[in-house]
């Protein structure tokens, strides 16, 4: 799922089979949070699991709040998690994600396509059949002209900048597609691996099989756009709307409304609910004020999803009737360091010293602690990705002290016994960041490791961070990051952290620089693999392997304490965006 | 009382100085320094002494600082997990007050469990010495160019105070940020504290010499056109003896007063630069940085933001209180 907060994420940057960079992903685990829901009852955590007050009353207006505004409406070019999400109020797509709690919101069904696709037998080529009846707000039909003209636009990133740029990547083959904008076509839909043979039909040909396609197909920008009121980089100040609500006025940094698309067909949509009569967006820069109006009921729900701030989540913590409308889903993220070859962390006994030697518990009080901040790591695969498990913890982190023994142990045979000099990267413009770093750089002190922290410009995350050079011309031993997958497999999430082959001059997010054979081949074999079971047992092994390496030294899954209104009805978790599901939301006294 | 030429600036009965007490009888008719008489001034004035009683208390504190947090705190890196309050998740101390207990004099930082107390003395350490050598550069350089303007005059004159007007309209504090986000963190083998400690003095002290540039110059103009300039450059004088022979003892009262009113600011505006997160960088305490911690906890652990704005509050204004006594004594015209 795309960007959850405003990391930046350096789309484009994209390699082989498309997976760029940076996000977020959703979902939680079945665990500790607090209770079994049942009923639809609201207790703290109920929503990560069941519906809170299922319900199927229509009317009222849903009253969403946000401390930033969207990066943009325009479906291709959205990259931030709840934008994705608000876009299942007016994209529809050929396919997408369940409208249900748990893992079953995983699942990529169809939209506007009356069925699943039909895949021939060699893997390469899927056909889609749209619903009849389908219309856009103005009336017009949805066709798959449409469709295919909004993957097209995909490419053109020399005018609409800022989504994900994966089709592109499976989808060009060779062709150098230069955007539906600079298509010297007729009619604008020269891009050869897409074909609409009618109305009702459209079949992507692939160039090799590659079992994640329905994930890019599900994202906003594979959404149709009607070609007619395509403005191009205006156009996400008025989007055409397929789904069951559309804009009646979006005042840029200030607010959004929408309001029912009246050509919007309930009977062709399996996925919607649509339920408020009207749904407003506000949007403040102060996110305190924010959560008061929360907690005071005058607002439904903060669509950013990122968690209350300080003030707010002790409120919650400590009020018990405030904790029952409270969750704190994962929401996709691991927080980790990265260890690079700069020495002499090249060295994997000095990097097994590092995790030894780290605080698992003060780090994850320095994140926010365990409802705020998240569980503490174990491994880089986090559980909403099959082939996670959470039992799997190879360093013994889980019982929440520094091993310091076993670190000595690691430093000798490091040839360090006395420890070493290590500078520690962090972003300046995440707080937490530099507060996990100041939390590092204390329990690293106790096993003889002296560690500086380095705080860099985090809008140049992609540049400094993400440069291999730059980080070995500054000598940065420890890179404090995060991740999260833009679409739940294990190939989106881990490719880009571990293959050799994603290793970039800029943008890169393999900040370990992995470069270990028998990982990238993994990587091949899983791509290759249909079956999701045996894929997820490939991904498992890959998540071992990098563990073994003493790349990696995870700190939290993330998570974060969000509050609801208690007015609001059809409340869950959706786990492929680690937040609820907000085209499912109703309000329960109808105002 | 004598009418001698004191005598308008002083009233004491008592018997002023030690020759005096010697010879039991006879009136107290005698000479006093200018440093004898403000001193004198500067003891009955009660504020300015507890002021410099404070100021006094608070160097000790930071010369002491290893040995107090020794004594009395714990390391200022050091994590207490078992001070928080883990159980509802909530990272904040444990106890009333931000966790003050006869363990943590001051209580706790939320979410680290680091000892208040001791991040407050070695800010000090900090707040202080930045403090103390910003005002210095400035002190310096001001009277080097406030001397040349006012006594060469031309257009040495004209360059210093454009410079000086220059520097006054400048944007300082924007220009301080931009500066102390593209230094390096360390340089000269310092280490990352005191290599930021020596970069704020540096912006500091450069950006506070025309306030007392301003003032030299000014005095300079009016006494370098006085009879006993006029006669000791009569007499053959050089331009050296003459700068600082005669003009700089009559400057001094100024410079040293101005000094001191320049340290509170100098607090301040470090205090302001660690809040905008330029200052010290962690793990290293400073005054304001701990207070830019606090923001967000401002309403529920509000020990956390009163104990760094206290210290600076208290640290201001015991130095300004200082300055002032010590003007109105070297001064007493400005009264």
């Amino acid at each position: 799922m795309a960007r959850k907060t405003r990391v930046l994420a350096a789309s484009g940057v994209a390699l082989a089979l498309g997976l760029t960079t940076a996000a977020c992903g959703g979902g939680s685990d079945d665990d500790d949070n607090g209770g079994t829901a049942s009923n639809g009852k609201s207790e703290f955590g109920a929503a990560i699991t069941s519906v809170v007050n299922p319900s199927t009353t229509k009317g009222g207006t849903l009253n969403l709040w946000s401390s930033q505004d969207a990066d943009s409406w325009d479906p291709a070019r959205g990259y931030y998690a709840f934008v994705w999400n608000l876009n299942r109020l007016y994209t529809r797509k050929l396919v997408d994600y369940a409208a249900a709690p748990g893992k079953d919101g995983l699942k990529v069904v169809p939209d506007l396509a009356e069925a699943e696709p039909t895949i021939s037998a060699d893997k390469l080529t899927y056909t889609f059949k749209l619903r009849s009846g389908l219309k856009w707000d103005d009336g017009a039909p949805i066709t798959s002209k449409d469709v295919k003209y909004g993957v097209e636009r995909v490419w053109a990133t020399d005018v609409i900048s800022g989504g994900p740029y994966y089709l592109p990547n499976v989808l060009d083959q060779g062709q150098n597609y230069k955007g539906p904008y600079k298509d010297t076509a007729p009619d604008k839909l020269g891009l050869k691996s897409v074909t609409t043979p009618d109305d009702s039909t459209i079949i992507f040909k692939l160039a090799k099989p590659y079992s994640d396609f329905l994930y890019l197909l599900a994202m906003p920008g594979s959404g149709p756009v009607p070609q007619k009121r395509d403005t191009g980089a205006q156009y996400g100040q008025k989007p055409a709307a397929s789904g069951p609500y559309m804009f009646k006025s979006i005042a840029p940094g200030k607010s959004v409304s929408w309001v029912r698309n009246p050509n919007w067909d309930p009977a062709s949509d399996p996925i919607r609910k649509a339920l408020p009569e009207a749904i407003n967006l506000t949007i403040t820069t102060n996110a305190d004020d924010l959560d008061n109006r929360l907690l005071a009921g005058t607002a439904d729900l903060d669509v950013g999803q990122t968690g209350v701030q300080a003030a707010a989540r002790t409120k919650l913590l400590t009020d018990n009737n405030l904790k029952a409308n409270a969750d704190a889903p994962n929401t996709g993220f691991l927080r980790f360091a990265d260890m690079t070859p700069v020495a002499p962390l090249n060295n994997i006994e000095c990097r097994k010293a590092v995790i030894y030697a780290a605080d698992p518990t003060s780090i994850q009080t320095a994140r926010g602690g365990p409802y705020a901040g998240g569980d503490i790591g174990t491994s880089i695969l986090p559980p909403n990705i099959a082939g996670s498990d959470t039992n799997y913890d190879p360093y013994n982190r889980k019982q929440g002290k520094p091993q310091l023994d076993k670190a000595k142990e690691a430093l000798t045979k490091c040839g360090q016994p006395n420890g070493f000099n290590v500078k520690i990267a962090a972003r300046n413009n995440r707080a937490a960041e530099v507060k996990t770093a100041e939390a590092l750089q204390a329990s690293l002190k106790a096993a003889g490791i002296t560690a500086s922290i380095d705080q860099y410009d985090g809008a140049q995350d992609s540049a400094i961070g993400g440069s291999p050079e730059i980080v070995k011309q500054r000598g940065y031993g420890i890179i404090i990051t995060g991740w999260g997958a833009d679409y739940p497999s294990g190939a989106g999430y881990m490719q880009p952290l571990a293959d050799s082959r994603f290793i970039t001059k800029n943008g890169n997010f393999n900040r370990s620089e992995i470069k270990d054979p028998a990982i990238d081949k993994l990587f091949d074999d899983a791509a290759g693999e249909t079956d999701p079971a045996k894929a997820a047992e490939i991904y498992k092994q890959i998540n071992q392997k990098v563990m073994d390496g003493a790349y990696v030294l995870p700190f939290v899954v993330d998570k974060a304490l969000n509050y609801r209104n208690p007015r609001l009805t059809n409340a869950y978790v959706h786990e492929s965006f680690g937040m609820l599901d907000f085209q499912a939301l109703g309000v329960s006294d109808g105002k | 009382m004598s009418l001698g030429p004191e005598a308008s600036v002083t009233d004491e009965k008592t018997a002023p100085t030690a020759d005096a007490a010697d010879r039991p009888g006879e009136q107290a008719i005698a000479g006093r320094s200018l440093k004898q008489i403000a001193w004198r001034r500067l003891k009955k004035d009660k504020v300015a002494i507890a002021g410099a009683c404070v100021v006094i208390f608070l160097i000790v504190v930071a010369i002491l600082a290893p040995l107090l947090i020794k004594l009395l705190g714990h390391p200022i890196d050091e994590y207490h997990n078992d001070a928080l309050d883990t159980e509802l998740g909530t990272g904040l101390p444990k106890g009333a007050l931000g966790g003050m207990s006869w363990e943590y004099l001051l209580g706790v930082e939320p979410q680290t469990g680091r000892d208040i107390f001791s991040r407050i003395i070695y800010g000090a350490q900090t707040t202080l010495t930045v403090a103390f050598l910003s005002a210095f550069l400035s002190t310096l350089f001001g009277t080097i160019f406030g001397l040349a303007a006012g006594f060469l005059g031309g257009w040495v004159d004209s360059v210093i105070s454009r410079i000086m007007d220059f520097l006054l309209a400048f944007p300082q504090l924007l220009f301080a940020i931009a500066l102390l986000s593209v230094l390096p963190d360390e340089f000269f083998g310092l280490g990352p504290r005191w290599s930021r400690v020596g970069v704020l003095i540096g912006v500091i002290g450069f950006f506070g010499w025309p306030y007392i540039g301003r003032i030299v110059r000014g005095q300079t103009l009016s006494l370098r056109e006085r009879e006993f300039v006029e006669a000791s450059r009569s007499l053959g004088a050089r331009s050296g003896r003459i700068l600082f022979r005669e003009l700089l003892p009559n400057l001094a009262a100024p410079i040293l007063v101005y000094t001191t009113l320049i340290i509170p600011t100098n607090i301040l505006t470090e205090a302001a630069l660690s809040f905008l997160g330029v200052g010290i960088p962690p793990p290293n305490p400073s005054w304001g940085g701990m207070l830019s911690d606090a923001v967000q906890f401002y309403r529920i652990d509000p020990m956390y933001m009163i104990i760094p704005g206290s210290v600076i509050f208290i640290t201001v204004l015991a130095f300004n209180l200082f300055g002032d006594g010590l003007r109105d004594a070297l001064d007493p015209k400005a009264r």
